[in-house]
C-alpha cells in the first residue's frame, strides 16, 4: 500500500468485512495489500467507489494494526451512500493516507482531553488506541463524547469497554432522550468543565460538527487550556488530497495538505468567517 | 440555621468564593434533602418555591407532551443547580426534575431567598452573578440542540 508512484492513482483493494455501527452508518475493514498500511491517527484516505465517485474518509482503525485497513461511512450522499453499500468482497479504490493527523507523540507528558461529537469519534479512534497503546506516556486521559440521542452512539460496545478501564475517564452526553435513559443529557460542551484535567498542562484533540468544534474549543480554553494545544480536525471538500485543486481551501491553507488537524490558534479566528 | 449547612453551601461549586456573610444569608433559606431514585423533585407547573444544589446523584429535566414518552433535554449532577424559574415570576417550574439515583442536595427556600435579595441588593446583585451566566449557558446549550448539530446535512 502507499507504494503508488503517483498520489492521484487509486489502487483497487477488497473489501474484506462490513459492520453496521448505526442505522446509517457503516465500518469497511479493507485488506491493504501486501506491507499493510501505515498511516497517522487523524490522517485520512480518498476512496473511490467505481462509477460513482471518490470521497475523503477519515481511517478509523488501529495504526497498530496495520494489516486491516478500516474506514467508518455515514451514508450521507451519492459517493459515501454507495460505499457504505459494498460488500465483503467488493472492490475499492484507496488513495492515501494523506494529511496532518493528532499529535499523539508530541502530547507524552501531558494530561490528553479528546472532545468527540457523534461521528467525529471516527478520526478520533485511532489516537485512542495510539494512546492507550502507550498509556505510560501520558497523564490523564479523559474521553468526552456527545452524540443526538442514544441510539446515534458511535462504537457503544468500545466505549464500554474503555469505561472499565481505571486509567481513562470516559464521558457520555445525548442531546436529548427518552426516559430510560439513565445517562448524561446536555450538550458535550457541558462535560468540559466537569472533567478532571491540569488545563495547563493538557493537548486536547477535538473533532465532531463545526459548531460543536467551536463552542467546544471556547470552553476548554476558558478551563485554561492554551489554544496552540488545541487541535481540531477541519473538514472541507477535499478532492486532489495533495494541496493541487484548492477546493478545501481554508483561510490562507489547504485541509488537506495543511490540515485536516490544525490548532485552534490557527484555526480560531477563521471558524467564525461566513465567507471561508 | 442547622449546623452544618453553611458548610455544605460554601462547598458547593456554584457559590464558590462566596463571602462568609452571604453564605449565611443563603445558609439561613437552607435544607438538607433526599430524593429516592424515580422521584420527583418538582412537576410542571407547581410553584417554585424551592430548588436544589445537587450534592450528589443525578437528576433529569424532562418535558411532557401528550401521546408522547417524557424527553429528557438535560440532566444536572454533583456541583449543579436544578431549578431556575423560581428567580422571576409568576414563580412556577415550566419542567419536571426526576431524580435519575438517589439524589441528596440541598434544598433552598424560593421565598426565603427572594426576600434576601429585595432587602439586600448587593447580596441580590452576588446571586445574579452567580445565575446569570446559569442562564446563558443554558441558552447556548438550548441552541446548540436546537441545530441539531449531529443531524444530516441538508
Amino acid at each position: 500500500m502507499n507504494a503508488s508512484a503517483d498520489p492521484m492513482v487509486p489502487e483497487v483493494r477488497r473489501v474484506t468485512r462490513v459492520r453496521r455501527e448505526l442505522a446509517d452508518v457503516w465500518t469497511l475493514a479493507i485488506d491493504p495489500g501486501p506491507g499493510g498500511f501505515a498511516f497517522t491517527p487523524g490522517q485520512f484516505n480518498m476512496l473511490y467507489a467505481f462509477g460513482v465517485g471518490e470521497v475523503a474518509i477519515s481511517i478509523s482503525g488501529d495504526p497498530t494494526e496495520p494489516e486491516t485497513l478500516i474506514h467508518t461511512v455515514r451514508d450521507v450522499g451519492k459517493v459515501s451512500g454507495a460505499l457504505a453499500r459494498l460488500k465483503p468482497g467488493d472492490s475499492i479504490g484507496v488513495r492515501g493516507p494523506f494529511g496532518r493527523g493528532w499529535p499523539v507523540a508530541d502530547a507524552a507528558g501531558s494530561d490528553v482531553v479528546v472532545v468527540a461529537g457523534g461521528l467525529g469519534l471516527a478520526p478520533l479512534r485511532p489516537s485512542l488506541y495510539r494512546l492507550l497503546a502507550e498509556r505510560h506516556h501520558y497523564g490523564r486521559i479523559v474521553l468526552l463524547l456527545g452524540a443526538r440521542s442514544p441510539d446515534g452512539i458511535l462504537f457503544r460496545r468500545e466505549l464500554e469497554r474503555w469505561r472499565t478501564r481505571l486509567d481513562l475517564e470516559v464521558e457520555v452526553t445525548v442531546d436529548h432522550a427518552g426516559s430510560d435513559w439513565r445517562g448524561n443529557v446536555g450538550v458535550v460542551t457541558s462535560l468540559i468543565p466537569r472533567a478532571a484535567y491540569d488545563p495547563a498542562h493538557t493537548v486536547a484533540f477535538v473533532c465532531g460538527p463545526e459548531i460543536m468544534m467551536r463552542y467546544a474549543a471556547i470552553e476548554l480554553a476558558k478551563t485554561g487550556v492554551a489554544a496552540d494545544a488545541i487541535y481540531l480536525s477541519m473538514e472541507r471538500n477535499m478532492k486532489c488530497a495533495i494541496g493541487h485543486c484548492g477546493h478545501c481551501q481554508f483561510g490562507g491553507d489547504f485541509v488537506c495538505r495543511d490540515g485536516p488537524v490544525a490548532t485552534y490558534a490557527r484555526l480560531g479566528r477563521l471558524l467564525a468567517v461566513r465567507e471561508i | 440555621m442547622i449546623d452544618g449547612l453553611d458548610r455544605y453551601v460554601r462547598e458547593h461549586r456554584f457559590f464558590a468564593g462566596l463571602k462568609d456573610d452571604d453564605i449565611d444569608l443563603i445558609a439561613g433559606c437552607a435544607r438538607n434533602v433526599v430524593f429516592k431514585a424515580g422521584t420527583y423533585l418538582f412537576h410542571t407547573g407547581d410553584p417554585a418555591d424551592e430548588f436544589f444544589l445537587v450534592r450528589h446523584g443525578r437528576v433529569a429535566l424532562e418535558i411532557a407532551a401528550p401521546g408522547r414518552r417524557p424527553i429528557t433535554f438535560l440532566t444536572g449532577g454533583e456541583g449543579e443547580v436544578i431549578g431556575v424559574s423560581w428567580l422571576l415570576p409568576p414563580y412556577r417550574w415550566n419542567f419536571d426534575a426526576r431524580a435519575l439515583e438517589l439524589v441528596r442536595a440541598i434544598g433552598l427556600d424560593a421565598k426565603c431567598l427572594r426576600t434576601k435579595c429585595d432587602s439586600d441588593h448587593d447580596f441580590g446583585y452576588e446571586m445574579m452573578l452567580r445565575f446569570v451566566p446559569l442562564l446563558v449557558q443554558r441558552l447556548q446549550a438550548t441552541r446548540m440542540q436546537i441545530l441539531d448539530v449531529y443531524g444530516k446535512p441538508a
